[in-house]
Formats: C-alpha cells, sequence, structure tokens
C-alpha cells in the first residue's frame, strides 16, 4: 500500500485515529509518520519552543529547494488567506497566523503541525465562550437531533420523526433569535 | 523618596498577602491569550485596526471595576519612558515582546491590586493574566474565567468550534491558556535533583524554565514551571496536571530540606550565614551575586536558620533589585556600577527595616 501523505513510498504504519468525531484509517510511511507528526519519537527534544518551531517547519523545506520543478509546484500550491493576505509560505517561515481566517485558508496543512505541538491534539476540548457558546450547544444538539431524524425516516417511524422535527423547529428558532439580539 | 514608601509602590499588594505553600510556591499565574473575531491579529494588523482595538478596550473596561478588582487602569506603552516599561515587565504586568515588538495602540489595563492586567495589542489583541499568591492554581482559573466572560460580555472572540480560541501562535490555539507556578527550590537545586527531574516532568506536557536575571541562566533558584499543550485538554485538566507535579515538587523539596538539615546542618548554616553577611555588608553587589544571596537567605529563613526576618523579603529584593526598579528609585539612569552600589544600598536598608 502507498504512503497516503508523499504517495510515493510504501506505506508501513498502519493505524487508525479519531479526528474530530471521525474516525480514519492512516496508512503512512515512516518518514511521513514523523515528519507529519503522526507520532513523536521518544528522545525527541520537543521541549523548548524553538525546537519545537524549527522542527516544525523544517518538513517543507526540503520540498521547497530551489529547483524550477519545486518552484512551480510551490507558487502553484500557496494558499493565500483572503483576509490579510498571508500565504501559507510565509506562515510556515514566521510561526504566526495574520488572522483568525487563516486557520480556515490553512486549514488543510494544519493538523500535521497542532499534533505535533499539542502531543498529538488537533481538537479543542475545553471552555467555550458563553454568547458564541449558547448559539454552538443548539448547533451541536440540532446537529444530533438531525440523525436521530434521518435514522427515523429510514425505519419509517414517522410519528417518532415528527416529534424530533419540531424539537429542531423550535431550536433553530431559538438560534434565530439568538443571532439577532 | 523613602524606601519604604518606593516599596508600597513597587510591590504589588497582592504579593505582600501569604498564599498556601508559600515557603516553597511564590505565585500562581494563568494567562489567557483572545482575540478580537473581526480584526486581523496584531502583527499584520493597520494602524486603524490597532486603534480600534485599544479603545474598544480603554473606553469599555478602564476605570472599572470587576468584582474585588477594583479601578482598571489604562497604560499606554507610548506614554512610558524606557524605565517605566522595564519596571513594568520586572513586576511581571507586561512581557518583554509588547516592548520589542511595540505596535501603534499597545498598552497595558491593570487593576489596582495589580492582581490582573491585560496586554493590549501584543502578539494577540488581549493577553489576559491574574497572579495569586503561593500555590492556588484552581482558584486562580476560576478568577481567570470570570474575568474572562466579563470581557467576552462586551466583546466577540475569535472561536472556532473545532479549534477553540484562535491565536496568533499555533502553541496557544484551544484554551489559549498558560497556567504557571514560580517556584522557590533550593534543596533540588544544591542536591541537583531537580536536572534529573525535568526530562519526566517533560513527558508530561510541562516546562520548566528557571527565571533569568540581568545575565544568563537560572538565578536565585527560582523555576516556573508552566504547561506546554493548550489544545484538546480542558482548562481543567491542564491545570490539575500541573498541580500534581507541583505538588509532588514541594513535597521533594520539603523533604530535601530535612535531609540537608540533618546530614549536613553545618553546611546548610555556613551558606546561609554567609549570604547573610554579604547582604548585610556588602557595598557593591551584581544582580546575580543578590539574588544567590537572597535564594540563601530566604533558605535560611523557611529552615528556622535565621529569625526575624520575614519570609516575603525573596519576592520584594527579587524585584526591587531589578535594573528598571533601582533606577526608578534614584530616579536616573544608571551605569552598571552604579547600579551595583544602590542595590546594596537598598538591600541593607531593606534589612534594616526588619529590626
Ligand atoms: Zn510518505
Ligand atoms: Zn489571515
Amino acid at each position: 500500500m502507498q504512503c497516503q501523505e508523499c504517495e510515493e513510498r510504501q506505506a508501513t504504519l498502519h493505524f487508525s485515529q479519531t479526528i474530530n468525531g471521525e474516525k480514519k484509517e492512516i496508512h503512512v510511511c515512516e518518514k511521513c509518520a514523523k515528519d507529519k507528526g503522526y507520532v513523536t519519537y521518544p528522545g525527541e527534544d520537543m521541549h523548548t519552543l524553538h525546537n519545537l518551531l524549527a522542527g516544525l517547519f523544517n518538513f517543507d523545506q526540503e520540498s521547497m529547494k530551489p529547483t524550477a520543478q519545486h518552484e512551480k509546484l510551490t507558487l502553484k500550491k500557496d494558499l493565500e488567506c483572503p483576509e490579510c493576505s498571508m500565504t501559507f509560505t510565509q506562515f510556515k517561515k514566521v510561526g504566526k497566523f495574520g488572522c483568525a481566517t487563516c486557520y480556515e485558508t490553512f486549514s488543510s496543512h494544519l493538523d500535521p503541525i497542532f499534533r505535533r505541538v499539542h502531543s498529538g491534539n488537533t481538537k479543542h476540548n475545553g471552555k467555550i465562550p458563553k454568547r458564541k457558546g449558547s448559539n454552538l450547544h443548539t448547533k451541536k444538539q440540532i446537529e444530533t437531533y438531525k440523525e436521530q431524524l434521518q435514522e427515523l425516516i429510514k425505519r419509517e417511524e414517522f410519528e417518532e420523526a415528527a416529534v424530533i422535527r419540531d424539537k429542531i423547529r423550535a431550536l433553530q428558532a431559538d438560534k434565530e433569535a439568538g443571532e439577532e439580539s | 523618596m523613602r524606601l519604604e514608601d518606593f516599596m508600597n509602590k513597587s510591590i504589588s499588594s497582592w504579593m505582600r498577602e501569604e498564599g498556601p505553600h508559600s515557603d516553597i510556591v511564590l505565585s500562581s499565574r494563568i494567562r489567557l491569550a483572545r482575540n478580537f473575531s473581526d480584526e486581523t491579529f496584531p502583527m499584520l494588523a493597520s494602524e486603524e485596526q490597532l486603534e480600534r482595538i485599544r479603545e474598544t478596550i480603554e473606553t469599555n473596561y478602564g476605570n472599572q471595576t470587576f468584582q474585588s478588582y477594583k479601578n482598571f487602569s489604562y497604560v499606554s506603552m507610548s506614554d512610558l519612558t524606557a524605565v517605566g516599561k522595564s519596571v513594568l515587565i520586572e513586576k511581571h504586568l507586561i512581557s518583554p515582546h509588547l516592548i520589542k515588538k511595540q505596535k501603534r495602540g499597545s498598552g497595558v489595563l491593570i487593576s489596582e491590586n495589580e492582581q490582573v492586567s491585560m496586554m493590549v495589542n501584543e502578539e494577540d489583541h488581549l493577553r489576559i493574566q491574574l497572579y495569586f499568591p503561593g500555590f492556588q492554581l484552581h482558584e486562580a482559573l476560576k478568577e481567570a474565567n470570570a474575568v474572562d466572560d466579563w470581557i467576552e460580555s462586551k466583546i466577540d472572540y475569535a472561536f472556532d468550534e473545532t479549534k477553540g480560541y484562535l491565536t496568533a501562535c499555533p502553541t496557544n490555539v484551544g484554551t489559549g491558556m498558560r497556567a504557571s507556578v514560580m517556584m522557590h527550590l533550593p534543596a533540588l537545586t544544591i542536591t541537583k535533583q531537580l536536572n534529573r527531574m525535568v526530562p519526566a516532568i517533560n513527558q508530561l506536557g510541562l516546562v520548566v524554565r528557571g527565571i533569568y536575571g540581568e545575565g544568563s541562566g537560572a538565578v536565585g533558584n527560582v523555576f516556573q514551571i508552566s504547561n506546554q499543550i493548550t489544545l484538546g485538554k480542558s482548562e481543567t485538566d491542564i491545570v490539575e496536571d500541573l498541580n500534581s507535579v507541583v505538588h509532588q515538587l514541594v513535597e521533594r523539596e520539603r523533604h530535601t530540606r530535612s535531609e540537608l538539615m540533618n546530614n549536613s546542618k553545618i553546611q546548610v548554616e555556613d551558606r546561609v550565614f554567609r549570604s547573610y553577611g554579604v547582604l548585610e555588608h556588602s557595598r557593591l553587589i551584581g544582580s546575580q551575586e543578590a539574588s544567590t544571596c537572597i535564594s540563601n537567605v530566604r533558605l535560611g529563613i523557611d529552615l528556622g536558620i535565621i529569625k526575624d526576618v520575614s519570609q516575603n523579603i525573596l519576592n520584594e529584593l527579587m524585584v526591587l533589585t531589578q535594573p528598571g526598579c533601582l533606577q526608578q528609585y534614584a530616579k536616573s539612569a544608571l551605569k552598571p556600577h552604579e547600579r551595583d552600589q544602590l542595590r546594596a544600598d537598598i538591600i541593607r536598608e531593606r534589612l534594616q527595616l526588619e529590626n
């Protein structure tokens, strides 16, 4: 099996990981496992911020060697934040985001970085701000109900489904009222 | 100005209070990194944006009181002299970063007792920080959450469902929280045990740092222990983990202190009294030597070798003998040898206040 990260080498490490509530099969080669932060090896100096950041960003430096071919590839791939105009290349150089939207813009490249910095973690598990949070809680509840609704419809339990549908409507009305205030 | 009056001004009032385990834990701190949802982070923000952020904070929270934190006052970095800035750094009310990368609209909002401070337009729009005397991480977290809610009542934070609080640096994303304690660990340092414990502490996602003085290297046997991970763990779990490590360090330090007293009493006494002598009699003293001696004297106080000197002397002199503070006391810029002289004077005078 081919490594899903580099699509070059043979995948030698196979495991599943629950990322953002979704179970995913991971097949990677040893190099990518290390470089993309899937695993950390004991003895690796992860302790000073400096080493951490240096370690974080040098994995892509190799693929950015100034050969014409690579340059083209980098240019084509470089993402740019629509809000603050920071590019992914700049981000890797500075090690800081330009704005909150950068997180969205670079999202497909960030998890390896987060995994390395935060011991394998990619998902927030802490405080939710009060005002923003009340909507977030509602949103999560609506999602759960919607899944239940699909399930009930599949099983043709329409009476139950109607109850859940009304609950969703009520929550949606709450949510909209909350957003307006 | 009399030294007593100067001390009253220079030592934050929270620092004078005694906290739990204050023979070993000097202070507990929680810092939260927060950003406005619709503004570019300070590094790339326009001057207008930076000013807008400053204004929002200054008008909504300046001159306000929140629970026991009274009369927040806003201090703009552009209004301060170099010495004034150093003093704020030495009192840990602002970071060196705020000065080094000084932006338009950068400043700090400080509560009257200096327990709460909020840096504006540092690396993030807001860095909320609370200090507690002694070992009180849980209390600090509870209070930090309350202050955070108060700020959030008028500001939309940059927050993402899966990534949490969005910060300029990927090392702060998630909770945006850094919990830390300052510990005085002379026995673990003398016996070289701390070095051996550091890797195990790192394994738990915690970092140990020496407190740096004018030179380099850990001075005064004071160390800061803090969390490295901010994503994937809840605030309570982070504090819980730090708490248990600090507890173990406190136990170890106490145990080692009593072992030292049992096995090498005369050597410990010699070390303590020599340092006490230096502080009482020197006429020129550098910050490195001062820190070492102050640490030894504080150990002597904790072990009952030196009586009639208050425990607080370490916290106080650590701040008072820093270059910025000395120059504020002198009301002029001082050359290094002038600082060494004034430092020795202040220490002698401070010790006399005890008698
Ligand atoms: Zn690969
Ligand atoms: Zn951006």
